[in-house]
């Protein structure tokens, strides 16, 4: 080994001994979590795919369904998603700055609005299960076709429905769940004073995820929620 | 660099550090190529022994050595084994893990600590597989095929899919390393066109496995769901369609085949420049082929499903875009003919390899026209004639190039080695066992003899036993090369840094390489395979 990544690296401690130059490091990094996103995208596809499927065929049921979760407390969390997506943004803003305790404040409430996210989340599953519509030998669904005698529903397409917002919503709660998993780690290393301006990289990366649980729910929101809420006659 | 003495042993990257901690928490990539190394042969070495005991049912037309549940987790686990935990990270895992960062003259992946993470990921799942399989087993065939997955097996399918779920993981992250590390960690003068075509072929691979991985990923987690939650996604029962598994599934599971042949296609294309002496023949129609692959591979899969209930129309247009496939694949096998032609062509154990994938390869992927022509389709669909074409894939394929490149770069990773006589008769082997057991597949496979039975009509004994007979053959061909390679290890001679005469960065650097690959960053101002200005060894008959 030659001396002279020896000598770099006590220049930026941060930069790893494969690397030739901070920026090559800080490209790689992106770029490595850009590629993960796809994978990502690939990942719920499969479930927006089936969500399609389903959709065109057992439209009523999916129309029902939908009606039968709480708007509100839906469009409440999409608004704290929101809100976490600009704390998390100005988060990184923080750290190219180098204001460690602004980052570490920012930090800190992104990760209370995904808790209350994940709170309100429990809230609604809660309600589902109360309700029984969750699929399985007890699920029940007389209430909703009791709600609108006028279309025609059935009961085991209803079920379609509540495994796909399940899986979709369960899969999301478990990727927010990780997100705050991956901002404690950052809260705690912007805290002891890890990121600096000339080093972010891990702030940016972490929030690129964090930006991409939120526009997965950008989603969710409409194809669950929003599938017909005309009044009907 | 050739006077080098090596009797003094010089530092590399496998006599650094010693101990069981400077491998199990190494992130040299060099290393970790072994441990995968070691680790997948472990599990090549499970597979086999469910396909001998397949094969050794399949002696008799009578089910007399297992019963038809015992021979339906037979066939199930030599799939799941053989496809997830063998055929898939075998050449990217160990050779692509090797030498993705050697031949760019890098000093490592761009992620050591997640290549680490996805050699762990792997034996996390291999060890959830091993003891799905010591405490019952699948059943289900490895396609996991809906709904007899997800409401009428009694086998361990949770455990199944959850293992091959995280194995994914293990395969998505070491293609985005890859990824990441052909784009940016390329040596000055390394440009995209002066890539060795390993590299291009690695780059392909590398995007099927990220853009497929996670729909299988989702896929056998919505199967488990189904199983373990009572979700009702691909339920009949419930409105649910068996055959939007299916196109789930296979939308990764074929691209999947390419995640298999396209590394091996790598390998072979660096082996036959080296031994014939020649650039390659149309070096940019072989890159561009290789991602014609993985493109086309993405868009072809319903032709698994001919006799499921699709749509004669979107039949019609899947069995046309399969067609296609063979177009970028022809590319690659004129292009390796033409390079050979008029070479000096040495008949090194690499090389016999690389002659047994061309022709094998060219079977399989010929036989492939059969079945995406849809009247053939439906008359093999399920023989033994399927699988026959996909173990011309698989194991005439991508095996063959498997071995191809570990005897091309053993000297290079182990520093050694290994009796050139002995691998020339291993080869030999090889390819006698696998064609007796896999060409009287087909035959069976034409006249209608079924897969997946543990039975048969007794007329179809006499090519039953050829078929038992050569997996016993073939079992002898794979084993010798790991006895003589391990052999090699102690015994053999000291490899020098170059010892074919091979282009690109990896030879440039000693036998075994040092940790960080090359004493200073290379600079490259030469194009790939630029073999009339590299030197043949003594011994290889060229005109001087």
């Amino acid at each position: 080994m030659s001396d002279s990544p020896v000598a770099v690296e006590t220049h930026t401690p941060e930069l790893r001994h494969h690397f030739a130059s901070a920026e090559q490091q800080r490209d790689a990094s992106t770029f490595g979590m850009w590629l993960f996103l796809a994978t990502e995208i690939m990942f719920f596809g499969g479930m927006f795919c089936a969500y399609l499927v389903y959709r065109f065929w057992y439209y009523n049921e999916f129309a029902a369904g939908s009606r039968s979760i709480d708007i509100w407390l839906g469009a409440i969390n999409t608004a704290v998603l929101i809100c976490s997506s600009l704390t998390v943004a100005l988060g990184v803003r923080a750290a190219q700055m180098g204001k460690r305790k602004l980052l570490v404040a920012l930090l800190l409430i992104t990760m209370v609005f995904g808790l209350a996210f994940l709170g309100i989340k429990g809230i609604e599953w809660y309600q589902k299960f109360e309700e029984h519509h969750i699929p399985g030998n007890s699920f029940n669904v007389d209430d909703i076709i009791h709600d609108y005698p006028q279309i025609h529903i059935d009961p085991r397409h209803e079920q379609i429905f509540f495994s796909l917002y399940f899986a979709m919503t369960g899969l999301h709660a478990l990727h927010m769940i990780i997100g705050v998993g991956i901002f404690t780690f950052l809260t705690y290393k912007a805290w002891k004073g890890a990121y600096s301006p000339s080093y972010y990289t891990p702030v940016e990366v972490g929030g690129l995820y964090w930006h991409f649980v939120d526009i997965v729910w950008i989603y969710l929101f409409p194809l669950l929620y929003l599938i017909d809420r005309k009044p009907l006659r | 660099m050739a006077t080098a003495a090596v009797t003094a042993e010089r530092e590399n990257y496998l006599n650094k550090e010693y101990g069981i901690r400077s491998w199990l928490l190494t992130t040299d990539h060099k290393r970790i190529a072994l441990l995968y190394l070691i680790s997948i042969t472990f599990f090549f070495f499970i597979g086999g022994f469910f396909a001998l005991l397949i094969r050794l049912e399949l002696l008799t037309p009578a089910g007399d050595l297992v019963q038809a549940d015992t021979y339906n987790k037979l066939f199930t686990m030599h799939g799941q084994v053989m496809v997830f935990f063998f055929l898939i990270p075998s050449i990217p895992a160990v050779l692509g893990n090797f030498l993705v960062p050697l031949m760019i003259g890098a000093k490592d992946l761009a992620f050591p600590r997640i290549n680490l993470l996805s050699w762990y990921l792997y034996i996390i799942a291999g060890i959830m597989m091993v003891h799905c399989i010591v405490t019952g087993g699948v059943d289900t065939g490895w396609t996991f095929y809906t709904p007899f997955s997800t409401a009428f097996s009694n086998t361990k399918v949770i455990e199944a899919g959850l293992a091959i779920f995280v194995s994914g993981f293990s395969s998505i992250l070491t293609g985005l390393n890859f990824v990441v590390t052909i784009h940016r960690m390329r040596a000055p003068g390394m440009t995209w066109s002066r890539l060795p075509l390993f590299i291009w072929a690695h780059y392909a691979t590398s995007i099927i496995q990220l853009l497929g991985t996670p729909v299988i990923a989702i896929t056998l987690v919505l199967v488990v769901f189904e199983r373990a939650f009572n979700l009702g996604i691909f339920d009949p029962n419930r409105g649910g369609d068996p055959l939007l598994f299916q196109h789930l599934f296979w939308f990764y599971s074929h691209p999947a085949v390419y995640i298999m042949i396209l590394p091996s296609m790598g390998v072979v294309t660096e082996i036959i420049p080296c031994f014939t002496r020649k650039r390659i023949f149309g070096y940019k129609f072989v890159a561009a082929s290789s991602i014609g692959i993985a493109v086309l591979g993405f868009l072809v899969w319903a032709h698994h499903m001919f006799v499921a209930g699709i749509s004669l129309y979107s039949a019609m247009i899947f069995s046309l875009l399969s067609y296609m496939v063979a177009v970028p694949s022809a590319i690659k096998v004129f292009n390796w003919t033409a390079t050979m032609y008029k070479g000096s062509i040495s008949f090194t154990t690499p090389m016999l390899y690389a002659f047994g994938f061309i022709g094998l390869f060219t079977m399989g992927g010929l036989t492939g026209l059969f079945l995406s022509a849809l009247g053939i389709d439906v008359h093999v669909t399920d023989t033994y004639f399927v699988i026959a074409h996909f173990h011309y894939i698989m194991v005439g394929g991508a095996v063959m190039g498997y071995l191809a490149g570990m005897h091309f770069w053993w000297p290079k990773i182990s520093g050694r080695m290994y009796p050139e006589w002995l691998g020339k008769f291993a080869a030999l082997i090889v390819f006698l066992g696998f064609n007796l057991t896999f060409f009287p597949q087909f035959l069976l496979g034409y006249m209608g003899m079924p897969r997946r039975y543990w039975q048969y009509p007794p007329e179809f004994q006499v090519l039953n036993v050829l078929s038992t007979a050569g997996s016993t053959i073939l079992a002898v061909g794979y084993i010798l090369p790991m006895i003589y390679f391990l052999w090699s290890m102690r015994y053999g001679e000291p490899a020098p840094d170059n010892p074919w005469g091979a282009s690109g960065l990896e030879w440039t650097t000693q036998s075994p390489p040092t940790t960080f690959n090359f004493e200073e960053t290379p600079e490259v101002t030469w194009e790939a395979y630029d073999y009339e200005h590299i030197p043949a060894p003594e011994e290889v008959p060229v005109e001087r």
